[in-house]
């Protein structure tokens, strides 16, 4: 049977480059066309599929050093004799998703570990897998050469050796910080995924962090991946906020992120269903 | 502050108050692992359910689980809890008050008398003893009817709130979600959208472009623009065109500090948006959302439960008569409701609080990618819903918002409970729908573009 017969298509497709919404899907009777479902069970497979996939810490790191080896700061970045791959007190994934409170700080062995790294630092740069590792695998490593590109001219600034976590939050930052002897933490952390988003990456930056620190001390930059904020976009945002909650003294909600450029409107926008 | 103890056999259950007691009688689920306060084992769960059981309806009077001096929604619930209807119900015991809530007595004037005399804390432990299917007839015998510019919670009809939420705000690309959705006969409810940012000139713009769109095409429906309540008034105050006023709110004072309003925030805005005086049959003029979780996420649950929270919640939402209250219930994530059946479960347990309370109870039958939960078990929780006639769901594009990342039901969901169940949109809409040849009564869509619209599809 050709499926047109039964299918009944929506003549408003053409509207579907205004907008990623599942509109125009056309119905079944008045269900949900098999092959919009069929693209809908997918595309919640591979999101469901992104929580799930363990951050491969080790092949990160080697990419990472690999591709940030030309930069100024890569000697202090990869200082540390063995990779610093650490872990929260989230043993599997089951317990990260119930327990966020485990997921801030390092278990037993990631102290340890960190105990030969100390010292006083400006920054230090710390790996989350979050809630999606494709997150981290993807963008990391292009986001982070941006971000040393607009940082090159600037030497004042001491890093920690890169650290990468597994089953971490936001606010296991704050512990490795601490641990470390670092003044402020850049967090890069796979954020919660999206349908037609489970690559998406955020950046959170804490100054003055330690362990107990409020979410409202944090400056957040979100949805970094080439669909949605670009490299670019992201790592200068990320500079401003270094340079300005170094100056300042803090970061969070004190510090307003002013590099914000205004939506900027490419095709006119209209309301077409009253106006023409 | 009394002890309750229990003996089986030879051991000895023991709880240490009156919360305690109610925590540990829950129905399990994340959150209340996660607070610590849950019951350690299926037997300690079991045992607390009977012991609730026995604890009178009047208790919940002389025992409250908030300090009055510290919370003013505990001072909301005593001060103006009703004597008179409690009257009929008071000699019941939690385990009583469920048989005489499933008696054939018990009718839907019944249910009506003895509101006023309900706290949501009663509400809220009858629920822990209560199976889905009690909570899914019981709720089905309330009806509560609410207006703005049309009528909504009329037995046999079902509603949905269009969402046509967009990453940036872009208009063209909201237009063209509400164009989807009114084709597939959403958004009798409410036209809401959650905007991308907080920015009062940019909601002042969304209010206006909906509005436009309601007189454009004289849909009998209200919109909203779901940003914070003292945003809203700022709205007001400029001139926007506000229908309804929204909120979310969780059931402590403390929640509601973390969100940035208290009561008097929510009686100023409830009285600015009763002086526009937009609506047309009717003059609800809130919208409030919840969820079980928010008082722990804000650390402010006070040692309770969260389902416990979230009923007390329902106890702000009715004093301000809304037109929709909306259970968020899938989307805070699995550390709150793990999966589909502690979300199936939390969904009948709000809807029905809700109900019983006398609010138009609506649900976001939703989960998020990191639950265990898939679309299956939003078919269930919807049949589940509607079978207890729930108020109003969401409607949207495939059921994926892409502005907040997380699945809820889509317009043909809608059309698929409606045409099951045989339930139809708000009369006023439903005629609409006719006139407009979009959806005819026997819940047939028309397969070409209405001529109203179709004439402003040229050229796009």
């Amino acid at each position: 049977m050709n499926k047109n017969n039964v299918v009944t298509l929506n003549p408003w497709e053409n509207l579907k480059s205004f907008t990623d919404a599942r509109i125009a899907l056309g119905r079944a009777g008045t269900s949900i066309p098999t092959n919009a479902l069929l693209k809908f069970q997918l595309e919640h497979a591979q999101a469901r599929d992104a929580v799930q996939l363990p951050l491969d810490c080790e092949a990160i790191y080697l990419q990472l050093k690999n591709e940030l080896s030309a930069c100024p700061q890569a000697p202090e970045l990869f200082a540390a004799e063995r990779p610093l791959i650490l872990s929260s007190l989230a043993n599997d994934r089951g317990t990260y998703l119930q327990r966020p409170d485990l997921g801030r700080m390092l278990n037993k062995v990631s102290v340890e570990c960190l105990k030969n790294e100390k010292n006083e630092y400006d920054l230090a740069i710390c790996i989350v897998d979050g809630l999606s590792s494709r997150a981290i695998e993807k963008n990391v490593s292009p986001f982070l050469i941006k971000l040393f590109g607009f940082m090159k001219d600037e030497s004042n600034y001491t890093f920690a050796p890169i650290t990468l976590v597994q089953q971490g939050r936001v606010a296991i930052g704050d512990d490795v910080a601490q641990q470390l002897g670092a003044k402020a933490v850049m967090v890069l952390i796979g954020e919660r995924p999206g349908l037609i988003s489970p690559d998406s990456m955020g950046m959170y930056l804490t100054h003055g962090a330690k362990v107990g620190c409020h979410d409202a001390m944090r400056n957040c930059v979100s949805n970094i991946r080439p669909a949605g904020l670009s490299y670019k976009e992201a790592a200068s945002k990320a500079v401003y906020l270094l340079r300005e909650s170094r100056r300042l003294g803090f970061s969070g909600v004190n510090l307003k992120e002013r590099t914000e450029q205004t939506h900027v409107v490419e095709v006119e926008e209209i309301n077409f269903l009253t106006q023409q | 502050m009394s002890e309750y103890r229990y003996t089986l056999g030879q051991e000895i259950f023991k709880f240490k108050n009156l919360a305690d007691l109610m925590a540990k009688a829950t129905p399990a689920r994340s959150g209340d692992q996660l607070a610590g306060v849950a019951a350690q084992t299926e037997k300690q769960r079991a045992v607390a359910q009977i012991c609730l059981a026995d604890i009178p309806l009047k208790r919940f009077l002389n025992e409250v689980l908030v300090p009055y001096e510290e919370d003013e929604i505990t001072r909301l619930i005593i001060d103006e809890h009703s004597q008179d209807s409690f009257q009929s119900i008071s000699h019941l015991t939690i385990g009583d008050f469920r048989n005489f809530l499933l008696s054939d007595e018990c009718t839907k004037d019944v249910l009506s008398g003895i509101r006023q005399g309900l706290t949501p804390e009663m509400v809220a432990a009858v629920s822990k003893i209560m199976r889905n299917q009690d909570l899914i007839l019981v709720a089905n015998k309330c009806e509560v009817v609410t207006k703005f510019r049309n009528t909504i919670g009329l037995k046999g009809h079902f509603s949905t709130r269009l969402q046509p939420n967009h990453p940036t705000d872009n208009m063209t690309g909201i237009a063209a979600s509400i164009l989807d959705g009114l084709l597939y006969a959403n958004g009798d409810a409410v036209i809401g959208i959650n905007p991308a940012t907080d920015n009062v000139q940019q909601c002042t713009v969304l209010l206006k472009m909906i509005d436009e769109v309601i007189q454009h095409y004289n849909i009998p429906t209200q919109s909203c623009v779901l940003t914070h309540v003292t945003n809203t008034l700022e709205c007001i105050e400029n001139g926007a065109p506000v229908d309804l006023v929204f909120q979310s709110i969780g059931g402590t004072q403390a929640t509601n500090d973390s969100f940035g309003f208290n009561l008097t925030t929510l009686k100023e805005a409830h009285q600015a948006a009763l002086e526009l005086k937009r609506g047309s049959v009717g003059n609800n003029v809130m919208y409030f959302e919840t969820g079980q979780g928010s008082s722990l996420s804000a650390n402010a649950h006070h040692g309770l439960d969260q389902q416990t929270c979230e009923v007390r919640a329902y106890a702000v939402a009715r004093k301000f008569n809304p037109l929709l209250v909306n259970t968020v219930v899938g989307f805070i994530g699995p550390e709150y409701l793990y999966d589909g059946k502690q979300i199936i479960r939390a969904g009948l347990e709000d809807h029905f609080c809700g109900k019983l309370l006398g609010l138009p109870m609506g649900c976001d039958v939703c989960y998020t990618n990191h639950a265990e939960a898939d679309q299956n078990d939003m078919d269930n929780l919807l049949t589940l819903l509607a079978s207890a006639g729930c108020t109003f769901v969401m409607g949207i594009p495939g059921s994926d918002d892409i502005m907040l990342n997380y699945q809820t039901t889509s317009f043909h969901d809608a059309l698929y409970i409606r045409k099951l169940l045989g339930l139809r949109a708000a009369p006023e809409f439903e005629v609409w729908l006719e006139n407009m040849k979009i959806m005819n009564h026997d819940f047939k869509l028309s397969a070409s573009i209405p001529d109203s619209f179709s004439k402003n599809l040229i050229g796009m």
